[in-house]
């Protein structure tokens, strides 16, 4: 899977692309986090505007890397849902833990 | 199987990336059947997450360990079944994953997904070692038509 990284204003973004599936997609998303967070940035923001799939696994992804985050006193939040993206947050109740975002200058602003 | 019809039975090694695989056959199955592409993305997800726990709680990643894949439909729904070769499970005994205190585990949400982009599932289990899960999804022209199959 492609992972873009970019930054702004001291928030890195995340851009996976494609699959965010068991054996597809999910090892490389925490690859990615941890890599970050091992950079000293504390900040994400994963855009998923191009996520076409996203299974439990994947879910699971995001959860773990949100638990890494917090608990390394950074923010993990979300951009850019795709509508399948949003009904599994939702079946999955993660809506309640996820802040998401749809405009990023308001998303980057947002962590302060 | 109930299935009569467009049979198609897949043998997989315990390999997650057969996943991508043993899904592109169901997409491609579903597809003759002119299902909305919505319908037929949960589908797919769904056997992938029924495959996934097969492998990974089933076979426990065995390589040796094989899992078993049957597509069918018959004049009302898409059944799908997924076997593996472990030593099964409690279905009463799963944590829910909606429970506050389990929101945050990494894991244990294939069951949710499986549960809510189907109509129907179950689990069943073989003697001789081995769990079985029947997905089941209605047709949308068999759903819209009022009938005795209602009883099923």
């Amino acid at each position: 899977m492609d992972i873009g990284v970019r930054k702004e204003s001291g928030v890195t973004i995340l851009e996976p692309k494609g699959k965010i599936t068991i054996g597809v997609g999910d090892i490389a998303l925490r690859e990615k986090v941890h890599n970050v967070l091992d950079e000293g940035e504390k900040n994400i923001l994963i855009n998923l505007a191009a996520v076409t799939t996203i299974d439990s696994s994947g879910i699971g992804e995001l959860v773990s890397g949100y638990t890494t985050v917090t608990n390394r006193g950074g923010k993990l939040k979300l951009l850019h849902l795709p509508p399948k993206v949003q009904d599994i947050l939702q079946i999955t109740q993660l809506v309640t833990v996820f802040e998401v975002h749809d405009d990023e200058g308001e998303a980057v602003s947002s962590f302060g | 199987m109930a299935a009569q019809n467009s049979q198609v039975h897949l043998v997989i090694g315990s390999h997650f990336e057969d996943i991508e695989l043993v899904q592109i056959v169901v997409e491609e199955s579903l597809r003759k059947l002119e299902l909305d592409d919505e319908v037929a993305h949960s589908i797919s997800l769904a056997v992938g997450e029924a495959v996934a726990n097969a492998i990974k709680h089933g076979n426990r990643q065995n390589p040796e360990k094989r899992v078993e894949i049957d597509f069918g439909v018959d004049d009302n729904e898409v059944v799908i079944e997924v076997t593996d070769q472990g030593r099964g499970f409690d279905p009463d005994n799963v944590d829910d994953p909606l429970v506050a205190d389990n929101l945050l585990r990494p894991n244990g949400r294939g069951i949710l997904f499986m549960t809510n982009f189907m109509d129907h599932i179950d689990f069943s289990f073989k003697q001789e070692g081995g769990t079985v899960v029947t997905l089941r999804k209605r047709l949308p022209s068999a759903a819209m038509a009022p009938g005795p199959s209602e009883e099923n």
